[in-house]
């Protein structure tokens, strides 16, 4: 119970302490130069992030290609060996008709 | 004619950089008086704000407006100043020193008379100070939003990041870490 007491005065005398809201001298100016001389090191940082995204879509274009690629082998090696059974029976086929 | 925060921001994202000058001078007290709240220290505080409008001035094109500026920089501001807690996490244990005098009386009076006391002296300021310290990054950041500056738990959230479940998880952790730091804090007094 004197632990809540302490506990909700301590919490009282946070609330009745406001931080001062005072801005130091020209800081606005500062934060001004330092945006200003960041922006030039930034036209780096975007030519990379722009070479990152360039590399990025190449490596789905080249994902997809691949899939393309996979999927009509697969769909080609389903019709070789379907051509494959064909001429097999056909062969068979006609061996019947021959006896 | 003063420019309103959504013309300042669309003339910046058009390439025009001195246009945020006026956004800096018109948030740079709140931001101040929300970084005093974590950092003591005059230069840490600086570094805090500087740390806040890079961070700003960076991201300014995913602002989409749907909300005041002040808000979606107030989320930036308690998010770096998190980070700057957790940064400065190491140097938490060694932060509890020993009581001063005043705070020692000023534990005395509330333990015989606690309605007499006040919670305004300088003596209960500097205890609660020594107490935040000695919370947990995650801690103190819940109990200054929720208790000390009355935010809502959803607004919390939306400040944080953090879903409203885990902001109810750490505030209900964040209590208790509080309350294992008042006693020893008042160990001698009361225990």
């Amino acid at each position: 119970m004197k632990l809540d007491n302490l506990h909700q005065k301590l919490i009282a005398a946070a609330r009745a302490e406001q931080p001062s809201d005072r801005v130091p001298y020209a800081f606005e100016k500062r934060i001004m130069a330092r945006i200003s001389s960041g922006s030039a090191v930034d036209l780096l940082g975007a030519w990379s992030a722009a070479l990152w995204r360039a590399a990025m879509s190449c490596v789905v274009v080249s994902v997809v290609a691949c899939a393309c690629v996979l999927w009509s082998s697969r769909h080609q090696e389903t019709d070789f060996s379907r051509e494959f059974d064909t001429a097999v029976f056909a062969s068979a086929g006609s061996a019947d008709e021959v006896w | 004619m003063e420019r309103s925060d959504a013309e300042l921001i669309a003339a910046v994202l058009q390439g025009d950089i001195a246009s945020f000058e006026p956004l800096v001078t018109k948030y740079s007290p709140r931001l101040f008086a929300t970084a005093r709240r974590y950092a003591r220290r005059e230069d840490e505080v600086e570094d805090v704000v500087q740390e806040i409008w890079s961070k700003a001035f960076q991201k300014l094109s995913t602002f989409r407006g749907d909300a005041p500026f002040e808000h979606w920089l107030m989320r930036m501001a308690v998010r770096t100043c998190y980070d700057f807690l957790r940064h400065h996490q190491r140097n938490r244990e060694n932060t509890f020193t020993e009581l001063t005098t005043e705070e020692d009386d000023w534990l005395e009076r509330i333990m015989s008379a606690p309605e007499q006391v006040s919670e305004k002296s300088e003596a209960a300021k500097q205890l609660v100070q020594k107490l935040l310290a000695m919370l947990s990054p995650q801690a103190r950041l819940v109990i200054q939003l929720l208790e000390i500056e009355d935010w809502t738990v959803k607004e919390i959230s939306n400040l944080t990041g953090w879903s409203v479940p885990l902001v109810k998880v750490r505030a209900f952790r964040a209590r208790a870490e509080m309350r294992k730091c008042l006693a020893r804090v008042a160990r001698d007094k009361y225990l």
